[in-house]
């Protein structure tokens, strides 16, 4: 069973080599992405539930044993990680390919979209299943590299333009991490995670400290954490809405679960409570701010993502294992609504023509399935009782007393003073667009004669199919899948809840890596000589 | 922790020019600045696998004297991570250059195969060959000296043989040969 950690990393990437050599025939490439990924799903659920039983599986690439191999993990967390994502990627996939049918492929060359989407889905499996820092670092630049060519997808001025300025963000956070995993390889002799946990307590609290803040920012930044998140509502809501919203929703939760798995098991004494407490509460509040003062759906949108990344370090920030719990439950709710969200932004654009709040109007009246749609997963992400978003926040929050820090208390008014401002964010979204009548928009013009072309076999005009079912489709099960997250919540944060277990004690991964103990391994490069760390 | 200091000032170097260059205005700059900082993180990993030693490869070298492998095999990696990207973020340097120098119109520029199906791509491949003949004939044509017919003669050739712009140009080269 452990041979499925490389497969499912493996499966995408073959994929992506068939769709593209099927380069023109484009039913085959999409028979060739839907199956593998769908092989993805069913191959992480199968993980889960084995993991779940029976402790993580280890798998040594090659058979090259942990601390001078490859060493893949795959512990509760990873599962999760991975089922959620696959069952995304799957999602929005069904979603580009309702568009690219819709689209008549004119827009975008489709040929490239599939090959791409796979690798980003194989950067993505191997992030989550990296048992070292580099192999990580590959995963992260496997999936950015992919993110680079989807967000350029076309080539078009306002792409090409926030797109380098993307791919140089990501670059400059990249060779911070590549720096980190220098020096950490400089103080400790490996790369392997469970390895350098053993050994970083015996590092100088000082060069502890240069390690983990090196590591928070260059997360960070994948993260879109506050004072490093300004490139991130700039260059998502100009990509076709699939990728947008895959982004939205994996893409710095990658970042994330990077902060979450390093932070839990190289400091496991919580050294970074103080700044992460602080930079969640800026998070949540600049990230709000910023999406009161939007006038565009989709850059809306990107401003609450970043805003409720401050929910998930809030999480990390107390570190107890029931506030890791929350976190991993909140990781998982909000990829989901998050992803939903811009999807619906997605219909919206084609039903309504924009995305300009200034120009939508009366949508309630002429599409009632994205209204409904929509309102279903605002109220979610805004946090009403009984969604998910509300269990998760409440789960957060009383971690956070039981803890009871005064500055945890501020923490908790700041977040659910984002929660209410998250609501009226929506809420101006929701009267202006979908309630307010078509009449009282300025110069109105009908999104029907946008969608006016002219019949290329007969003479005159024929009106364009602006959504397709498949595209409703896969937003509405994705919606329903949400929904699934607030009835089954009880199984699922027992779920989170074991999995946090595991995190918090990293002698769980350890154990599972080396089953014989590390001390008879020696540091790999003797010319480390810290006091305590020597050998 | 012994290291070369020639090589610890040459990184720091590296990652000081690199970062002044990278907050240049002009993205070529930025491009060197990213090549400078990347290079030298990849000498910051060669710095942190220790004292200098032999190759490590097993033959009869004892291991003591062997430097340390594993920071030269993550400098591997690295390099062509960057190389990768490095490339990517050229092409799109030009294009946006491209695109500068197109102003507004370059939005709209399509491709003008984009209407073509696959069966029409195909075509267009074929011909192309058609176009060597074509030039070909046009060519003995004018060595016979039949000057004035075979201006007519190659003009109707390449049009009918293709359509696409590699026949055009075709056409042409072959009507300024002619005169």
């Amino acid at each position: 069973m452990t041979a499925l950690v490389p497969l499912i990393v493996c499966l995408p990437l073959l994929g992506a080599a068939v769709t593209l050599m099927l380069g023109l025939r484009r039913r085959l490439q999409v028979l060739v992405s839907v199956a593998s990924l769908t092989a993805a799903t069913v191959m992480s659920a199968a993980l889960l539930v084995l993991v779940d039983r029976t402790g993580p599986a280890v798998v040594q690439v090659g058979g090259w044993q942990a601390p001078w191999g490859i060493v893949l993990v795959v512990d509760r967390l990873s599962a999760i990680m991975l089922l959620i994502s696959a069952l995304m990627l799957l999602g929005v996939l069904l979603f580009a390919v309702g568009q690219g049918i819709v689209d008549g492929d004119t827009e975008t060359p489709v040929s490239i979209f599939h090959p791409t989407y796979l690798v980003l889905a194989a950067g993505l499996f191997n992030a989550f299943v990296a048992g070292d820092l580099f192999s990580m670092y590959v995963g992260f630049e496997m999936l950015l590299s992919a993110s680079y060519v989807l967000l350029t997808l076309g080539g078009t001025g306002a792409r090409i333009q926030v797109g380098i300025t993307y791919i140089v963000v990501s670059l400059v956070s990249s060779l911070l991490f590549l720096s980190a995993i220098a020096l950490i390889y400089g103080a400790t002799g490996t790369v392997t995670l469970a390895l350098i946990a053993e050994r970083i307590p015996d590092l100088p609290a000082d060069i502890q400290l240069i390690l983990g803040l090196l590591l928070l920012i260059a997360f960070g930044v994948k993260a879109a954490v506050f004072p490093m998140s300004f490139w991130l509502p700039d260059s998502y809501p100009t990509a076709p809405a699939p990728v947008t919203a895959v982004f939205a929703g994996l893409l710095t939760k990658v970042g994330v679960y990077a902060i979450l798995r390093t932070q839990t098991l190289f400091f496991p004494d919580n050294q970074f409570s103080m700044p992460l407490m602080i930079v969640a509460a800026l998070t949540l509040l600049v990230g709000i701010l910023g999406a009161l003062a939007q006038a565009d759906i989709k850059r809306l949108l990107s401003f609450t993502l970043v805003s409720h990344i401050g929910y998930m370090l809030f999480g990390i920030a107390i570190g107890t294992p029931l506030a890791i719990a929350a976190t991993v439950f909140y990781v998982v709710h909000h990829i989901t609504v998050q992803t939903t969200l811009f999807l619906v932004a997605g219909l919206i654009d084609r039903v309504g023509g924009t995305t300009s709040l200034s120009r939508l109007g009366g949508l309630l009246k002429s599409s009632p399935l994205v209204a409904i749609l929509f309102f279903l997963g605002a109220l979610n992400l805004g946090g009403i009782p009984p969604f998910s978003g509300f269990l998760g926040k409440i789960a957060l929050f009383q971690a956070g007393t039981i803890v009871g820090d005064p500055i945890i208390y501020v923490l908790i008014g700041v977040g659910a003073l984002t929660s209410l401002l998250t609501l009226y964010a929506f809420a101006r979204v929701w009267s202006m667009a979908f309630w307010r009548p078509k009449q009282q928009v300025k110069d109105y013009t009908s999104s029907m004669s946008a969608s006016l072309v002219e019949d290329p076999q007969d003479v005159g005009l024929v009106l364009k199919k602006t959504i397709s079912p498949l595209m409703v489709g896969a937003t509405t099960s994705m919606l329903v899948f949400t929904l699934c997250l607030t009835v089954f919540a009880g199984p699922i944060f027992d779920l989170t809840t074991r999995a946090a277990g595991n995190i918090s004690s990293p002698s769980t991964y350890i154990d599972a890596v080396f089953p014989n103990g590390t001390g008879a391994i020696e540091y790999s490069n003797e010319g480390t000589n810290f006091e305590g760390g020597a050998r | 922790m012994s290291a070369s200091l020639t090589l610890v000032i040459l990184m720091a170097v590296m990652y000081a020019a690199g970062v002044y260059v990278m907050l240049e205005r002009s993205l070529t700059r930025v491009l060197i600045g990213l090549l400078l900082v990347g290079n030298a993180t990849n000498l910051l990993i060669f710095i942190m696998s220790g004292r200098p030693g032999s190759s490590p490869i097993v033959t009869g070298t004892s291991v003591e004297d062997m430097v340390d492998p594993i920071p030269q095999v993550l400098m591997l990696t690295a390099i062509v991570i960057n190389f990768g990207i490095t490339a990517l973020l050229l092409a799109l340097i030009y294009r946006s250059w491209w695109l500068a120098q197109l102003g507004d119109e370059g939005d709209t520029l399509t491709d003008e195969h984009a209407t073509e199906s696959a069966g029409e791509a195909d075509v267009t491949f074929l011909s192309s060959s058609d176009d060597d003949d074509a030039i070909a004939q046009s060519l003995d044509e004018f060595e016979r000296g039949d000057g004035a017919t075979s201006d007519e003669d190659s003009t109707t050739h390449t049009g009918t043989h293709s359509k696409h712009s590699a026949g055009r140009g075709a056409s042409a080269s072959a009507e300024g040969d002619a005169r």
